[in-house]
């Protein structure tokens, strides 16, 4: 299994390179390096607090970063004369709150990207904002506002949002830690389809079943760096690392792992 | 002449008068709309010696009563100017500005009380932070802001009343004072028409405050969306 989820990943689609953030006297991020291939799914695991997700808004500018670079392809995000926007919008971020807009209903949570970065013509926008929707199973919600739908639903509205703008790679911040449990698994079941369906994305979870079932490799974080990278057996058989056995033997105590099949 | 053919004579001209306070209602709403969002979005994303200025400007108009602002400008400022400036214009801006001051304030906390998160998805599509403002903050800063904003239509519409005032301006309060002394030199019959002549003078304002909540209401509820409609509203 392992080595045929290697032989489909593709090149390196984003490099990112001795990153540092810091807020106030914290230094979040102390120099992260890692890449991520086309195709990959990564998992980010860790205890709160160690920069996960300060990590993913780094990525993408949403946070600057103090030092490091980062680079989509062959364009370094981090430069100052990039086009931030241009990047963003190649570049998926699904919010562990959603962050849908309460203002739109959810077809159009999902198309207004298309409209106002795309400047696609609305009835193109709309249509592919439909099977956006179709896909994560939620076309019959098209018309109702974030407040009618539920945490899983808008989880899903959001993931739509970020899939309608064709992203290269997606990023999801701690996707399932608003959620009622009951509600993660529909959650999980989208983003397992986008993994095996070939996205490439960067997740920060606490979901160890979905990461055994689909990351190509599990990141393992602490205290702002990365302590450990390896494929899900490597580290749930033999981490390198003490802390690493520790924090997963505890994580799966935690929250078992019978999410994400 | 009968009491009621009495009251008619001197309601009447109030009428004539209504024009002058609708018309001084309205250029100030316009001036303290335009005036109040320009600071209000000065104040929520523009740098700080800007806020400070904006905050400094709040705290003048809002410290000062109205009637005291509406002199100043008539009394103080127009002669100084050296040129005419018609009492309309004058009234309006004494007014216009200080509602200004409360208008930025609720455009602002309106501004504010988007969650960030809205801001952030915006620019995790790709949007400029002008597009995302456009977008996704006005939108619905604009629902948050409109009951409050009605409180602050009343609050001018009785404003208006001080800029009886400025002379050669008759308005339904400048009118009504100068019918004041003629009824009350009619004895014994005009002197009990003032109150009820009074009561009609209120009568108008109640009118106009009335009448402009309910279209604001009417607007909030076009405008209504599952999520937004609890503002104002208290569990009982």
């Amino acid at each position: 299994m392992p080595a045929e989820r290697e032989s489909r990943l593709g090149d390196v689609i984003l490099r990112v390179e001795d990153l540092h953030k810091r807020y106030g006297k914290d230094e979040v991020l102390k120099g992260v390096t890692f890449e991520l291939r086309r195709g990959e799914t990564k998992v980010v695991i860790g205890p709160s607090g160690t920069g996960k997700s300060t990590l993913l808004r780094c990525i993408n500018q949403l946070s600057v970063p103090d030092k490091g670079r980062v680079w989509l392809e062959d364009v370094e995000i981090t430069h100052a004369r990039t086009n931030i926007n241009h990047v963003r919008a190649q570049i998926g971020f699904v919010f562990q709150d959603f962050n849908l807009f309460n203002h739109l209903n959810a077809l159009q949570n999902v198309s207004i990207g298309l409209l106002k970065v795309r400047k696609m013509p609305k009835e193109a926008a709309l249509a592919r904002a439909s099977e956006e929707l179709a896909r994560v199973g939620l076309a019959e919600k098209a018309c109702s506002y974030p407040a009618e739908l539920s945490g899983g639903q808008k989880q899903r509205v959001s993931i739509a949002r970020a899939l309608a703008m064709d992203p290269k790679l997606i990023l999801f911040d701690e996707p399932t830690s608003a959620l009622d449990p009951e509600l993660i698994g529909e959650v999980l079941e989208v983003m397992i389809q986008l993994a095996r369906g070939g996205m490439t994305m960067i997740v920060v979870s606490h979901e160890m079943g979905f990461a055994r079932a689909v990351a190509d490799r599990i990141i393992f974080m602490e205290g702002g760096g990365i302590l450990e990278e390896g494929t899900p057996a490597e580290l749930f058989t033999c981490p390198r690392c003490e802390r690493t056995g520790q924090f997963l033997r505890k994580i799966t105590e935690l929250y078992g792992e019978t999410d994400g099949q | 002449m009968t009491a009621t053919e009495i009251l008619w004579q001197n309601v009447r001209p109030l009428f004539d008068a209504l024009p002058v306070t609708l018309e001084v209602l309205g250029l100030l709403l316009v001036v303290g709309l335009t005036l109040g969002t320009v600071l209000a979005f000065a104040q929520a994303y523009g740098r700080r010696p800007l806020r400070a200025l904006c905050v400094g400007y709040e705290q003048l108009f809002r410290g000062i009563p109205p009637l005291v602002v509406i002199l100043l400008f008539w009394n103080g400022i127009t002669p100084a100017l050296g040129v005419p400036v018609p009492g309309i214009v004058v009234a309006a801006l004494a007014l216009g500005m200080r509602s200004a001051a409360y208008q930025s304030q609720i455009f602002r906390g309106a501004i504010q009380a988007v969650p960030p998160g809205q801001m952030m998805a915006a620019r995790s599509l790709g949007m400029s932070r002008i597009q995302a403002i456009r977008s996704v903050i006005v939108p619905q800063a604009f629902r948050l802001a409109i009951p409050p904003w009605a409180n602050e239509y009343s609050s001018v519409v009785k404003d208006t009343a001080f800029i009886c005032v400025i002379g050669g301006l008759i308005d339904l309060t400048r009118q009504a004072l100068m019918k004041l002394a003629p009824l009350s030199m009619r004895r014994p019959i005009g002197t009990q028409l003032i109150l009820p002549y009074l009561i009609i003078l209120g009568l108008f304002y109640l009118a106009l405050t009335y009448g402009g909540n309910g279209l604001l209401s009417l607007l909030e509820r076009r405008l209504s969306i599952p999520g937004f409609e609890m503002k104002g509203k208290v569990e009982r």
